[in-house]
């Protein structure tokens, strides 16, 4: 433990020290939500929509987009202490793999939770109805809080493959793609199209999503928490045995 | 004048050859209006069905307009890019240097923009296709829709081009990107102007983005509206960028 947290102070005040990766998680996730909550406003008339206020409908899309730049951001800090020989130097010491993968993920998982806090609070002023109670609120950010683990896991897998931190903010396009092509902005359920609603229908990020919405349009929806939970979990162990593996690769390599 | 189009082509050729040469930089050009077509297109073709939603063409069609003029702009930004990436690795000075006409190296840019826009626009028209768009315009109407689409992507290119020759480093990526992203998304998207509602209708009324897709929607379904007013903004864009570019190109060579 006392490993992790010797990489988590770090990775923690070197994240706080770049605005440029602080500002962006927050901005754009709430612009892209005024904006979704404004123009797909109509959604709300379909026959079937689950609520009358799209704000609450979209409030979960913003934590998944923070989810996103967790991935990027602990992806391209880890490749930056590739490319500066930092890892190479920790190699030398009796730090393990697992200590440094961790530690490394606490400055984005931190932001992301700051980040989160911030979406939860701006929504409600701005008129979300959250729906399962201010109590439920600490559910959703723990939900949210595991998914960055998980997207930031996935961050991880790529640096040691690449060593190159441009590689880590490439994961933007690829994942902005699997974000897209899910049920982020209607119910699968009212998906018209048979081959979009199939594949959100297989992508997980649909039952992440669907998690995080259960939270503020249904209430206690077990069967939602319990698949948003289970997968989000899921993709992070993965996400951690593929760092892992990557890892040693890359140390054994050095 | 004699110099204008061996330096225009010169610049146009080396862009091309560098995007082309290199699927880390064409990719995400094409792959992102992909994307965004597959994922309004498809995922959101329910909101036609929305009471009040008349676009005759259908909802494909409707989003395809939206996608081709971003396709449009992120030709011109992407070109930019090129033109920061040139100042970091030192080759933008030396061309400076060469160049007998130097407005020329901003044609040479715009040409790139252009072949670039064109080469992602036949992927996003494949695709609409594909994905069962319809088309009421005729062939007058959809060269409107390209010359509309040449226009924004002339216009963003200048934008792109006048921010990287004042900041000369790709870290000002952002400042060329999220402007044209803002415009793009504060016009109606997803539903028409009518159906919008709230602060978004306010800012879409006077955003000359939304004269650019009424019209190119218009185009494509063959119900034209506010054609004049898009072509008279995106002539007024491209004046007022190409300003922009040439202002940028001074500072830039002073500091050369």
């Amino acid at each position: 433990m006392a490993q992790i947290g010797w990489i988590a102070r770090r990775s923690v005040r070197r994240t706080l020290r770049q605005p440029a990766l602080i500002v962006p998680v927050i901005v754009f996730p709430l612009f892209l939500l005024a904006v979704n909550a404004s123009g797909l406003h109509a959604a709300t008339k379909l026959p079937g929509f689950p609520t009358d206020n799209y704000l609450s409908f979209a409030m979960s899309v913003s934590f998944m987009q923070g989810a996103l730049f967790a991935a990027t951001t602990a992806g391209a800090e880890l490749a930056t202490d590739i490319e500066t020989g930092f890892l190479n130097r920790l190699a030398l010491t009796p730090l393990r793999g697992v200590g440094i993968l961790v530690g490394q993920l606490a400055g984005a998982v931190l932001v992301a939770l700051l980040a989160s806090v911030v979406y939860l609070v701006v929504a409600l002023i701005a008129g979300a109805d959250l729906r399962s109670g201010a109590g439920r609120a600490v559910v959703l950010l723990a939900l949210s809080t595991l998914i960055r683990i998980a997207f930031g896991a996935i961050g991880l897998v790529m640096a040691p493959r690449t060593g190159s931190s441009e590689a880590g903010r490439g994961l933007f396009p690829p994942g902005s793609a699997v974000f897209f092509l899910s049920a982020i902005h209607l119910p699968r359920n009212l998906i018209q199209t048979d081959w979009f609603r199939t594949v959100a229908t297989y992508n997980p990020v649909s039952y992440m999503v669907e998690g995080l919405r259960s939270l503020v349009i249904t209430g206690w929806d077990a069967q939602a928490l319990a698949l948003g939970f289970g997968i989000a979990a899921a993709i992070a162990a993965l996400g951690f045995a593929g760092a892992a593996r990557a890892l040693r690769t890359r140390l054994t390599r050095t | 004048m004699r110099h204008v189009l061996p330096v225009a082509f010169a610049i146009a050729k080396r862009g091309l050859r560098h995007a082309f040469k290199n699927p880390a930089l064409l990719l995400p050009s094409i792959l992102f209006p992909l994307v965004f077509l597959l994922a309004f297109a498809g995922g959101l073709s329910t909101i036609g069905n929305v009471p009040g939603f008349n676009f005759p063409s259908g909802y494909t069609a409707f989003q395809f307009v939206f996608v081709f003029l971003q396709s449009a702009a992120f030709g011109g930004i992407f070109t930019g890019f090129g033109i920061a990436g040139d100042f970091e690795s030192g080759f933008a000075r030396r061309l400076l240097l060469a160049a007998p006409n130097r407005p020329a190296m901003l044609l040479g840019y715009a040409m790139t923009a252009v072949v670039r826009f064109l080469f992602t626009a036949i992927w996003v028209t494949i695709a609409a296709f594909i994905g069962g768009m319809q088309v009421g315009g005729s062939g007058v109407d959809l060269f409107g829709l390209l010359a509309l689409g040449l226009l924004v992507n002339a216009a963003s290119t200048m934008f792109a081009a006048g921010v990287s020759y004042r900041a000369r480093t790709l870290q000002a990526g952002p400042f060329m990107q999220i402007p044209i992203f803002l415009t793009l998304f504060l016009a109606p998207v997803y539903v028409p102007l009518g159906l919008l509602s709230g602060w978004i209708h306010a800012v879409a009324g006077v955003n000359p983005a939304t004269a650019l897709l009424q019209a190119g929607r218009g185009f494509i379904s063959g119900v034209h509206q506010t054609s004049g007013l898009a072509f008279l903004c995106g002539a007024g864009l491209l004046a007022l960028m190409g300003v922009y570019a040439l202002r940028g190109l001074r500072s830039a060579e002073r500091d050369a």
